[in-house]
């Protein structure tokens, strides 16, 4: 849960709450830095190396699912503000992303990027609003904002109300038909997973990310210290937005179709955070390992006749396990055993 | 208008029932500072043992006389809840709580799929209805709220009548101090549980007495209790059947001016402004 | 009104409410720099209400607070420690789950000078090394006992580089040699030149540090002056009566 080791480096001598000086990398002579690249980088090439589709398939799902528990980590992990309703950046940001694509013709490229941005803008909005509720009062005012958004967009006729709105597959010619389509989006998944996995370990060795730390701690502890609460907050949400934001634009244009069912569901929401809690939030590694588990576990039930069925069920008792004995997560346990790896599991 | 008034009073009249389900959020809550994220399931099974006691394919009981049994079955499911999920994480912090319950929720909701399938059910059960004037009331929802309202009263006299009722104040003013004078905590925390899913399950039966359900529609009623029990102000039981009655008269007001559908918006933004400006609810934060 | 009577910190009439209760009542007081005040009183009288004042914690009803010729009145917390001015608390808060190391970094990067890491672990290892606790840097905060937390609490402050530094009760809770250990400590930051507004109950330890000594009774401020001269002001002996045990520390302080 903490380093022992801060980052190097960064002459310059910051002021504000955030800035992008701040979260400068240091500290690559570090093994626990490239053992999340490399762990990212072995998965993300296996479909290359077995060339089959049902690997890509599968490492797809991974990758995402490790991309939006590590952003979920950056606000639950390091701020410790428990975030329930994140997929409402997953689906706003898919929303927007494809209603430009679907609606007005605009490449995926251009589009992704603008669903992040609208993540962004809407967890701007939203630190400005809800962060300075506490604990459990945050927990619900997002569920509650997941919840008003599903339901506007259910009205919304702009996004196609509560039908959603569909990709003509013609579209996918322009990525080289739907087959390099599928390879090309899998590729933007990797990039974006590895750019959240470096983000996630820059800011937790940054200025910037000892004062988040400080605030999951002791907020009024952090104020005292001078640590800029308010913004320290908003921008550690809003960095927790934009990936996920990016990654439903990628996802529902795979998939030509987005519904609100789909975009807002709640308990995907909550399986992020199991995600987070399984692998150990707070660290770097832990949403790696946490998502690579749970979506492998996960695959293994849908595909299993017995427990098919009882998938969920079976995921609420691994949560309730973890929570109960483990609530440091696989990577916090490792830690806690095994001191000299600290360096190591970050 | 008379459209209006004729929306208004079938909703005022689901809103005590709304209100019911809130009040076990609320309790439990109010007790033991945990948001119990099972609330919705626990519903969802009420509805299910009214359906299984009471149904065409069920046992057979009076559905007021089945109310006696989930109430009871209610209890006990809130006992081993507390036992099996929260006990441990009480003194954890909230992450632990909200995730420990949630993991219930999961479990109620896997199962109860695999066994239930999501094929919706309906009872089929009518008291026929009463006519006052332009209003036309149907006597299973009446009789709903009248229940509803009757065990408000019966928790009521619970907690401020009797030595466990009071004991649960006790604890929910302040736990150390409560235990510093001799109250047994564990227990007092166990019943406040059992009260609260005591309630829900009570709700969820009432419920299926007159809509069709799934294993699913929980949700949506663990939803709107949130947003009645933000509007009555967090561990507030008295708060929640006044938050009842406004989500309710809300939903009975709203479709005579909009579609349907813009029910839960309106809902739902309500819950978050509330929760921005005002946490402690719009009646405050008494207990 | 923001004049300069060559004073670090002027608090001018500060009136603190909490809806109708007076928890600190028009209380005015300087502190040259270089100085060390003492700021005593009973149980219930306000200190730390009035720390929580001049640092931002709570707004302030009425009244004016200026620092190094700056008006701060009603600042924020974290905006009043980037003008030097730093504290610690009564009840420890350590960031549990963090390295001392990390801790007092937090306070170096965040503090006055506004260090980045590379440098705040510089300074942070320096202050360490002044509060014996140099040995303990890659421990869990969490671990430390209730000693080694207070000079952690103070090591952060530290390390934030203040010019002002308010203690609020560093010694309660510790031993003897514990006490005597951390009063040389308060000395030797005197000594840098770190101006200090320290709260104590241990009275004789504060008439030792102490250049000076105000008193604070039901939120006003009822005397001031040399710690001889305060042991002996029938006011503040009056003020403690109601607390006997306190009283006859007061006396045997002197």
């Amino acid at each position: 849960m903490s380093s022992s080791k801060p980052a190097p480096a960064d002459k310059a001598l910051n002021r504000g709450g955030f800035n992008l000086e701040a979260i400068k990398l240091g500290g690559w002579k570090y093994p626990a830095f490239w053992l999340a690249l490399g762990l990212v980088l072995i998965g993300g090439f296996v479909p290359v190396i077995t060339g089959t589709n049902t690997w890509r398939e599968t490492m797809f799902l991974i990758l995402m699912a490790v991309s939006l528990a590590s952003s979920l980590n950056i606000i639950l992990g390091y701020t410790g503000y428990v975030s329930f309703g994140h997929i409402v950046f997953f689906g706003l940001g898919g929303y927007v992303g494809f209603y430009l694509i679907a609606v007005h013709g605009w490449s995926l490229w251009l589009a992704a990027p603008v669903g992040g941005l609208a993540a962004g803008i809407l967890a701007l909005l939203l630190g400005k609003a809800i962060l300075h509720l506490r604990g459990a009062y945050f927990a619900l005012a997002t569920i509650g904002i997941n919840e008003a958004v599903r339901t506007f967009v259910n009205n919304f006729d702009l996004f196609g109300g509560p039908v959603g709105l569909e990709l003509n597959f013609l579209v996918y010619k322009d990525y080289g038909g739907p087959a390099a389509m599928q390879w090309s989006t899998y590729w933007a998944v990797f990039g974006l997973t590895l750019i959240i996995v470096v983000l996630s370990y820059g800011i937790k060795f940054s200025r910037f990310g000892l004062g988040l730390l400080a605030i999951r701690e002791d907020e009024e502890a952090a104020m005292v210290m001078g640590v800029r609460t308010p913004s320290a907050k908003t921008w550690a949400y809003v960095l927790s937005a934009i990936v996920p934001g990016m990654l439903g634009v990628i996802f529902f244009f795979r998939n030509s179709s987005i519904a609100p069912p789909e975009a807002f569901r709640l308990h995907r929401s909550i399986e992020f955070i199991v995600m987070v809690m399984l692998g150990g939030q707070g660290t770097v590694l832990g949403p790696l390992v946490g998502a690579t588990t749970y979506e492998a576990l996960r695959s293994f039930l849908l595909t299993s006749p017995l427990f098919k069925d009882l998938q969920l069920a079976f995921a609420g008792l691994l949560l309730l396990l973890i929570v109960l004995f483990v609530p440091t997560g696989i990577v916090g346990w490792l830690r806690s055993r095994f001191r000299s790896l600290w360096r190591i599991l970050e | 208008m008379e459209q209006l008034i004729a929306s208004l009073a079938d909703g005022l009249l689901l809103g005590f029932v709304y209100g019911l389900a809130a009040m076990g959020l609320t309790l439990i809550f109010g007790v033991m500072d945990v948001i119990n994220l099972a609330h919705g399931p626990i519903i969802a099974l009420g509805m299910f043992a009214m359906f299984f006691l009471s149904g065409a394919i069920g046992v057979g009981l009076n559905p007021y006389l089945a109310l006696v049994i989930i109430a009871i079955l209610g209890l006990l499911f809130g006992f081993c809840i507390y036992f099996v999920a929260v006990h441990r994480v009480l003194n954890a912090p909230h992450l632990s709580s909200l995730l420990a319950t949630f993991s219930v929720n999961m479990m109620i909701i896997g199962v109860g799929t695999a066994v239930f399938t999501t094929t919706p059910r309906n009872m089929d059960f009518s008291i026929g209805s009463i006519s006052l004037g332009p209003v036309t009331l149907l006597g299973t929802r009446l009789v709903a709220a009248l229940i509803a309202v009757l065990v408000a009263a019966l928790l009521y006299l619970f907690l401020y009548r009797t030595q466990p009722g009071k004991a649960i104040r006790a604890v929910s003013n302040n736990r150390s101090a409560a235990e510093l004078m001799g109250i047994p905590s564990t227990q007092t925390l166990a019943l406040s549980f059992g009260i609260g899913s005591m309630l829900a399950s009570i709700a969820g039966g009432l419920i299926a007495t007159f809509f069709s359900f799934t294993i699913l529609s929980g949700g949506v009623y663990e939803l709107k209790s949130f947003v009645i029990v933000v509007l009555g102000g967090l561990g507030n039981p008295t708060g929640a059947l006044l938050g009842g009655l406004i989500l309710g008269g809300l939903e009975g007001i709203v479709p005579v001016f909009m579609p349907v559908s813009w029910v839960p918006v309106i809902e739902f933004v309500l819950f978050v402004i509330i929760l921005m400006v005002r946490p402690k609810g719009l009646m405050g934060g008494g207990r | 009104m923001s004049q300069n009577n060559g004073a670090l910190l002027q608090v001018r009439n500060v009136t603190k409410e909490f809806g109708g209760l007076t928890a600190v009542s028009n209380v005015t007081f300087d502190i040259p720099q270089g100085q060390v005040l003492g700021l005593i009183g009973p149980n219930g009288a306000g200190k730390t209400t009035l720390f929580n004042c001049i640092n931002g914690v709570f707004p302030i009803t009425r009244g004016q607070i200026i620092f190094r010729g700056v008006d701060m009145t009603n600042w924020k917390p974290y905006d009043v420690v980037r003008l030097g001015l730093a504290r610690t608390h009564q009840i420890v808060r350590p960031l549990q789950e963090l390295t001392v190391l990390e801790n007092v970094m937090a306070g170096a990067c965040y503090g006055h000078e506004q260090r980045p890491l590379s440098q705040a672990e510089e300074i942070a290892l320096e202050v360490l090394e002044f509060l014996h606790l140099a040995e303990r840097r890659d421990q869990l905060a969490a671990n430390l006992n209730v000693a080694q937390k207070k000079r952690l609490e103070m090591a952060r402050a530290l390390a934030a580089r203040p010019y002002l530094l308010l203690l609020d009760e560093v010694l309660a809770g510790l031993n003897p040699t514990e006490i005597a250990e951390m009063v040389q400590v308060v000395l030797r930051i005197r000594e840098q030149g770190v101006t200090i507004l320290i709260i104590e109950h241990v009275m004789h330890a504060l008439m030792n540090v102490s250049d000076r000594v105000i008193v604070l009774d039901h939120g006003e401020l009822i005397a001031e002056g040399l710690p001889g001269e305060i042991v002996n002001d029938p006011n503040v002996i009056e003020a403690y009566l109601g607390d006997p045990a306190l009283a006859e520390k007061l006396m045997s302080g002197g």
